[in-house]
């Protein structure tokens, strides 16, 4: 081998795990493939095509037992072989890595520089000033606040966008010739991953330095990327320049990720209006603390939310973290008692806990977490956890309860066999249907889904979609829709809502999103979602200041100013935004007129 | 980082801690009242057996006359809650000396045996603990884990008896009772502390180096450890630079247990080698319905178990950046 022209050589590279029983288990096989340098390479496929594992082979590191084959050539080191110490030299010295979860991947206890400027040291490069100040100036040119400062905070401290730039800054230290990127921004909303992609991008470029990015996100990969290598179960399907895999993708595979990643509207018919709506949400304030004496909680999460849900239709509730998305559901599910406000069902209060409530109306309103890793009984039977809600809510058992789990199971698409096998057995795309399973074994009139797609792939998160929307079909239960990704939001619910720091800034149906006007903060929503074409990133040029950004924000005032880029001088840091009906039929909660907020969209779309 | 800012961030763990101190203090007071409620039910009492089987009821009423114990409970419980928070516990009722003198003479005998135990245990516990963690589920980790399982399954009279077979008996090396004269060498304290030290520490490293095993495991799996890797870290600054901090919690708490067990604990030790510790006292004391000498003891093994578990907590705190500026 050693074709000089090349940066990267993998030959012939498999990684085998052992199983419990001691037989092998190829996870990855036969892939081979080069980078040229200063070229970026992604790594995309759905989780257990084995794109981590074979990024970190490019460190000669492999998780557990696991056992690497095949060539690695990386610069002038061969990796193949290589014992310990010569492994150490080449990580994170001249190869370095960016891991998806950096609040995860900090350790807590120690100060946030002496973890960046940790490479440099321990690889003898340079002594601990100099890494200092080249620390300093990566914090600059990653746009970190701060950039002398920053680095004395704990992790616990920072944001996740933050710590996710000050790893890069940590991989970056030691000017390394080949940067590993896995999936660095899935944790992060996607606000904050255009800014970090974007000094993500500048960074890589500035040092020269040869990229693999690794990521299940297409539409990511496409501005990161100069080629792309398509993986499915540990082999290669396609791999190719990211033009042509976004123009002409060869693979059936590679054209299943694209249209997953573009989710089709799947609308359903809204049962005839009823005198009185399923859900009635109106005037919520909620939070942690003692509550004072007008009702406000120490630490308010939401203030004044209030929407409601007609029967069998679906609402979506969209923001990004600390928006008190997860809190709407909290407070409709009676595990938080809001400090004021009501909760309607069928137009009867629902008491504010779940002590005051019947089992009746326990079983009407079901709640689907997140994580279905956490919410399932690992140790349990899928029969049984379905079992217990059946018996629970509706006194089933024996014959009774085994044919109506095998019903279940059909509803989800899973063979009734699964009914015997433990949940920490099943795939995450098999689990979440389970846990959604869970909820539909109480017969609800509504379900409120808290984030149910966002842990999962992009095919898995279509499916998963697709079963919602037909389950809404054919059993008419309605959907109280939370998720931090309009796009999906827009696929399933009728109506939207959009919160911001725990303030309603706009509702309204559907298809009002698509076209402008809309509030300014959905509008950056909207536009941070990265687009399917590679120069979607370039376009999307730094984003304008916000004139107000340095006022701290205020709960009198719009909660958007500090970061709203056409907030008004002598308007907007004066007084309360109020609720504006636009024509469209939306609600936003702004000082702008429908006019103005037009002529500000559209230029931005023209320009 | 200015003077101001560094002032404020002490304000957080300062109120933690003072918070643990208040509580601390509650347990003590609780735990006194439980103590003087139970050492009241035992039975029997001081005058009958000072005076012996033969006293006449006259002669065993005057004496608890004098003893005090004709008293209601709650004043005989404020009079010696408030001497005892004065240091002064009161006299023994079976030498009427001070009780405040009979533990001065065995309280430095038992913090000496527990500090020479530690001083030998917290470094091998260490040891032991690091390698079997890093080597999980090897060779090295499965025989270091069958050794510390032994060692902590074996009783300590069996453990004193077959170090006193063997030691003492056949080989003669050491001394079969640890009695330590006023003018001693160096040699001298070596020879007459080294069996009981032994027995001793084949427990607590045992113990201890199983809790730190599984704090340094338990940190092990987490994204840092495999992020520390791939930097290129060496082993040995992992688990120095950066495990030890984030496990330093639960190990110095396991560590906490450890020495109170080594301070009142050592009953069997003391008995065994005739060692004049507070734990001897103490069986003396219930022996012979001593309740002061009996009541003073059990406030001083709990007073210190409170004590370790306190500085255990404090060190927790102060090691955790979260709780630090919390």
């Amino acid at each position: 081998m050693k074709d000089t022209t090349q940066h990267v050589e993998v030959r012939d590279l498999s990684v085998t795990v052992r199983r419990e029983d001691g037989t092998p288990l190829r996870i990855v096989e036969d892939v081979s493939f080069d980078i040229a340098p200063r070229e970026t390479l992604a790594l995309i496929g759905e989780s257990g095509s084995g794109k981590t594992t074979i990024a970190l082979a490019l460190m000669g590191y492999a998780r557990g037992s696991a056992e690497i084959t095949g060539q690695i050539r990386v610069g002038q080191a061969t990796l193949d072989g290589a014992g310990g110490n010569a492994l150490k030299a080449q990580r994170g010295h001249r190869i370095s890595y960016v891991a998806q979860s950096a609040a995860a991947a900090f350790n807590p206890s120690r100060r946030v520089i002496d973890q960046v400027i940790e490479p440099a040291l321990i690889h003898g490069i340079e002594p601990e000033e100099a890494a200092r100040k080249r620390a300093v100036s990566l914090f600059r040119s990653l746009a970190l606040p701060n950039p002398e400062t920053i680095g004395q905070r704990y992790p616990h401290e920072l944001s996740g966008g933050q710590l996710q730039r000050l790893m890069a800054a940590m991989a970056l230290i030691t000017q390394p010739e080949l940067v590993i990127f896995d999936e660095p921004t899935t944790a992060l909303d996607v606000t904050t991953q255009v800014e970090v992609l974007q000094a993500f991008r500048r960074v890589v470029r500035e040092q020269g330095a040869t990229g693999v990015y690794v990521s299940h996100d297409l539409a990511v990969v496409a501005q990161m990327a100069d080629r792309v290598l398509v993986l499915k179960r540990g082999k290669v399907r396609e791999q190719n320049a990211v033009d042509v895999i976004l123009q002409s993708p060869a693979d059936d595979y590679t054209r299943m990720l694209m249209s997953a990643a573009m989710p089709v509207v799947m609308a359903a018919p809204v049962l005839p209006d009823a005198p009185v709506p399923l859900l009635e949400v109106e005037g919520i304030h909620a939070g942690y603390g003692p509550i004072d004496k007008e009702g406000r909680p120490a630490h308010p999460v939401l203030s004044d939310v209030g929407f409601s849900i007609g029967r069998g239709a679906a609402l979506g509730v969209i923001g990004e973290s600390g928006s008190g998305k997860s809190t709407v559901a909290r407070v409709v599910a009676g595990l938080l008692a809001p400090a004021r406000g009501s909760v309607k069902l069928d137009g009867v209060p629902l008491a504010p806990t779940l002590s005051g409530r019947s089992r009746e109306e326990l079983r009407r309103v079901q709640i689907v977490f997140q994580s279905a890793d956490v919410a399932l009984n690992p140790g349990r039977s899928v029969g049984d956890i379905l079992g217990r809600v059946l018996r629970f809510y509706r006194g089933t058992r024996g014959e009774e309860a085994r044919r109506r789990v095998a019903e279940l199971l059909d509803l989800i698409k899973l063979p009734a066999s699964i009914a015997s096998r433990r949940c920490d057995e099943l795939s995450g795309g098999q689990k979440q249907r389970v846990n959604l399973a869970r909820a539909l074994a109480a017969e609800p009139d509504i379900i409120l889904c808290d984030e149910v797609t966002s842990a999962l792939d992009t095919v898995v998160r279509g499916a998963i979609l697709d079963l919602l929307a037909e389950l809404r079909r054919d059993l008419g239960v309605a959907y109280l829709f939370i998720s931090h990704d309009i796009e999906t939001v827009k696929a399933l619910c009728d109506d939207i809502v959009v919160l911001y720091k725990g303030t309603r800034v706009e509702s309204g149906v559907r298809d009002s999103y698509n076209v402008p006007p809309v509030h300014p903060y959905t509008d950056l929503l909207i536009s941070s979602v990265p687009e399917l074409r590679s120069d979607w990133l370039s376009d999307e040029s730094e984003r304008a200041a916000a004139p107000f950004a340095h006022l701290r924000e205020r709960p009198d005032l719009c909660r958007f100013l500090p970061r709203c880029p056409v907030a008004i001088a002598g308007t907007c840091e004066v007084s309360a935004p109020p609720v504006r009906q636009l024509s469209s039929g939306n609600a936003v909660l702004c000082h702008h007129t429908e006019e103005t907020l037009r002529r500000t969209q559209s230029e931005k779309i023209l320009g | 980082m200015s003077a101001s800012a560094s002032a404020s961030s002490w304000r957080g763990p300062l109120r933690l801690i003072g918070h643990r101190v208040l509580l601390a203090l509650i347990t003590l007071l609780l735990v006194s009242a439980v103590i003087f409620t139970i050492s009241g039910l035992l039975p029997g009492d001081a005058a009958q057996e000072v005076l012996g089987q033969s006293a006449t009821p006259e002669q065993i009423a005057a004496l608890r006359k004098e003893m005090g114990l004709d008293q209601p409970g709650p004043v005989r419980y404020y009079q010696w809650l408030r001497g005892i928070s004065m240091g002064d516990p009161g006299q023994s009722m079976v030498t009427n000396t001070p009780v405040s003198e009979i533990i001065s003479v065995r309280l430095p005998n038992t913090l000496i045996l527990a500090a020479l135990s530690t001083l030998v245990s917290v470094p091998f516990a260490f040891l032991i603990g690091i390698a079997s963690a890093i080597a999980r589920g090897k060779k090295l980790d499965r025989s270091l884990n069958v050794l510390t399982l032994s060692m902590v399954a074996l009783p300590e009279f069996l453990v004193a008896t077959v170090a006193v077979l063997i030691l003492s008996v056949k080989l003669q090396w050491l001394p079969s009772i640890t009695l330590i004269p006023q003018e001693a060498s160096f040699a001298d304290y070596v020879r007459g502390y080294a069996m009981p030290v032994m027995v001793l520490a084949v427990g607590v490293i045992a113990q201890l180096g199983r809790m730190i095993r599984a704090a340094i495991i338990a940190e092990l799996d987490r994204p840092y450890v495999e992020m520390a890797r791939l930097k290129g870290v060496s082993q040995t600054r992992l688990v120095f630079h950066h495990i030890l901090p984030n496990a330093i919690g639960p190990i110095v708490n396991a560590m906490a247990l450890s020495l109170s067990y080594l301070f009142g604990g050592a009953i069997i030790v003391e008995t065994i080698f005739s060692y004049p510790g507070l734990a001897g006292l103490m069986v003396n004391a219930v022996t012979s319905r001593d309740m002061p000498l009996l009541q003073a003891c059990a406030m001083i093994f709990c007073a210190v178990y409170l004590l370790l578990v306190l500085v255990a907590d404090v060190f927790a705190i102060l090691a955790n950046p979260r709780l630090r500026n919390a």
